[in-house]
């Protein structure tokens, strides 16, 4: 367990941020801090893919005319995460525009009390 | 050359989602043309790879030039061909329906054919996390769409599908992350062999198994089954009507079809023999999805919450298709995508008629409507009992197919809930027929037409409040908009041929090995 630890701690990682992420979506009774939790479970996620292209002694994948030079880390789960983060900044905009709109209507980011304002 | 339209059919909206932004700088009127020429260009695209699909098979595009493994590739196949046809149509006849209905802003055309693109892109990608991202445009398009209506409630409903959709999503790219990390690649078919040599090994099945539980649980999310589905009945039911049409007939449409293609073709049927805990659990939520859909469908009093529940229940079905396997099931899935899409859509375009009319907005307010507005009635009880799969009609194929394809499996509890959903539908619809044509006279003391139109739901607003999601007024259009589906519903269903003959090559593929 603590060689797994020792040697994984980077995936350990992904799983607290990810589970903290999920829980303050769930627990928190504030709209703006589960989209918090929600870009801290996104987070998680990125820093998955990036542990995962981490190669042991490997420099940056710009392959010379002539070739060689190895090992690289690996450039593909790179450009994924480039392109999730730039997808999650703009779900978090338009979230955080839901969310002025929602203020504006009710006055109040509270679920539970918006729940009790749209039931009655 | 005819694969030049793959990639057309996802740049021709995308890019056109710009114009209306630029253009209403000059005038805010323009957004409905410029989306109407778009989706008639869509159409004629998705009549192009249709027809080059039924006639050659496989229709391939390699992005960029850069070849299968290494680059992205787009597929038009006798599984993505039908759902671009459905995506093309459906968003055309949206339109028709909006040109009266509203919204009318040039924001709002813009989200449109931004979600038209993505919906595209889902269906035709042949690569996993270019499918993940097609999900996110889609998503971002979906939940502004939603929040259209003015009201707070819509705002609400479209943070809440925010946040669930996007943990769906973020669920699907850690799916699709272990299959990465296993094997190295994102090319669908290329995973499917790569993967095929990582679950045969011993012990190795689990990581396979992993990611297979992400991507269906985040895919399930995303296409709302049970008990995934919370988000689901709010945002239908606070949408502006005319994005309500749109959404119920293809988001979660794409959605599960994407659910399909990821069972078949990366994970395939192999990984269910070698795995069968993948396949009964899918199987389970599946089942589940339709007994739980249908009876909170069948309790509803509101009409537009009773069908988001019935399309719950639906898409329970069509998950049990392609998780049972069988080329009988999987031909019934696809025919149950399209048909539940033109069937729900036009259900909720002519309850849309419905409410801006009479201000009808639950079942007890359709109390001899069908008097009163005769053509729309009775085009929706058409649609209704193509929904409970009356022949002939393309409800009746699809649930045909999935239940004699789990007879042919001997997977009987399905077989069993296949049928019990049928009488559930038949509850539910039966009961709004039954308040359209029999209802005691004396009960249809709705609002007179023309008068205000009040929310029948929400008393706490003020009670002159005008009900911002309904069309503004009911134009001819709006009328033939869902009478033609009606038509194509009953027509589609003497479509058998053409879907086998579709489908046939796909079929032999996915079941061969």
């Amino acid at each position: 367990m603590i060689e797994l630890l020792a040697t994984r701690w980077a995936y350990a990682a992904f799983i607290l941020l990810m589970v903290t992420g999920i829980y303050m979506m769930i627990a928190n009774a504030n709209l703006v801090k589960k989209v918090i939790g929600l870009n801290l479970f996104q987070s998680a996620v990125f820093l998955f893919f990036i542990a995962s292209a981490y190669v042991v002694d490997g420099s940056v994948p710009i392959v010379h005319s002539e070739g060689g030079g190895g090992p690289y880390v690996s450039p593909l789960p790179h450009v994924i995460v480039l392109t999730a983060i730039v997808v999650g900044v703009s779900l978090t905009a338009v979230a955080l525009a839901l969310i002025v709109r929602i203020y504006g209507e009710y006055g109040t980011l509270d679920e539970a009390v918006l729940r009790e304002v749209s039931d009655d | 050359m005819t694969d030049i339209v793959l990639p057309l059919l996802i740049a021709v909206p995308i890019v056109a989602a710009v114009a209306p932004l630029l253009l209403s700088l000059w005038s805010t009127e323009t957004g409905w043309p410029v989306a109407t020429v778009a989706a008639l260009i869509e159409t004629g695209l998705a009549a192009v790879l249709l027809r080059s699909v039924y006639l050659d098979g496989r229709l391939v595009h390699e992005v960029g030039g850069y070849p299968a493994p290494y680059g992205i590739e787009l597929v038009g196949d006798g599984l993505s061909a039908p759902i671009v046809a459905l995506v093309a149509v459906v968003s055309l006849g949206v339109l028709a329906f909006a040109r009266s209905a509203g919204p009318r802003r040039n924001s709002f055309y813009s989200a449109y054919l931004l979600c038209v693109g993505g919906l595209m892109g889902i269906s035709i990608t042949g690569d996993l996390f270019n499918m993940f991202v097609f999900l996110e445009i889609t998503g971002i398009a979906t939940y502004a769409l939603v929040a259209a209506d003015r009201s707070g409630e819509s705002a609400i409903a479209a943070l809440k599908y925010l946040l669930l959709g996007t943990t769906g999503a973020s669920l699907f790219l850690i799916g699709v992350g272990y299959a990465l990390i296993s094997t190295g690649t994102l090319n669908m078919v290329d995973l499917s062999v790569r993967l095929a040599e990582i679950y045969t090994t011993p012990g190795g099945s689990r990581v396979v198994l992993a990611s297979f539980g992400f991507i269906a649980v985040g895919l399930g999310l995303k296409a709302a089954i049970f008990p995934l589905h919370t988000w689901q009945p709010d945002a239908y039911t606070y949408a502006p009507d005319t994005v309500t049409v749109f959404i119920a007939a293809l988001a979660s449409t794409v959605y599960a079809y994407a659910l399909g293609r990821v069972v078949l073709t990366v994970f395939t049927v192999d990984f269910f023999d070698a795995v069968p805990l993948a396949q009964d659990g899918l199987l389970a939520l599946a089942t589940v999805s339709i007994l739980a859909g249908s009876a909170l469908a069948a309790v509803q009093s509101e009409v537009k919450r009773m069908f988001a529940y019935s399309s719950v229940a639906q898409f329970g079905l069509v998950v049990a298709a392609f998780a049972l396997a069988t080329p009988d099931s999987v031909l019934g899935g696809v025919i149950h995508l399209v048909g539940h899409g033109l069937m729900k859509g036009g259900l909720f375009a002519a309850a849309a008629i419905l409410a801006a009319r009479h201000g009808a907005r639950t079942v007890d307010d359709y109390a001899r409507l069908g008097y009163r507005s005769p053509v729309v009635a009775a085009a929706l009880g058409v649609l209704g009992f193509a929904l409970v799969g009356v022949p002939p009609s393309i409800g009746f194929l699809g649930k045909w197919y999935v239940a004699l394809g789990a007879v042919r499996a001997e997977a009987w509890p399905v077989a069993v809930v296949v049928f019990l959903s049928t009488l559930f539908t038949l509850v539910y619809v039966a009961r709004l027929l039954e308040r359209l044509y029999f209802a005691d006279p004396g009960t249809a003391a709705t609002p007179a037409p023309g008068e205000a139109v009040t929310d029948g739901g929400d008393e706490d607003e003020t009670a002159d409040r005008v009900d911002s999601r309904v069309p503004d007024s009911v134009s001819v259009g709006m009328v033939a908009v869902v009478v033609l589906t009606a038509l194509v519903v009953v027509a589609l269903g003497f479509a058998t041929s053409g879907f086998e003959t579709l489908l046939d090559p796909v079929l032999t593929e996915v079941f061969s090995q």
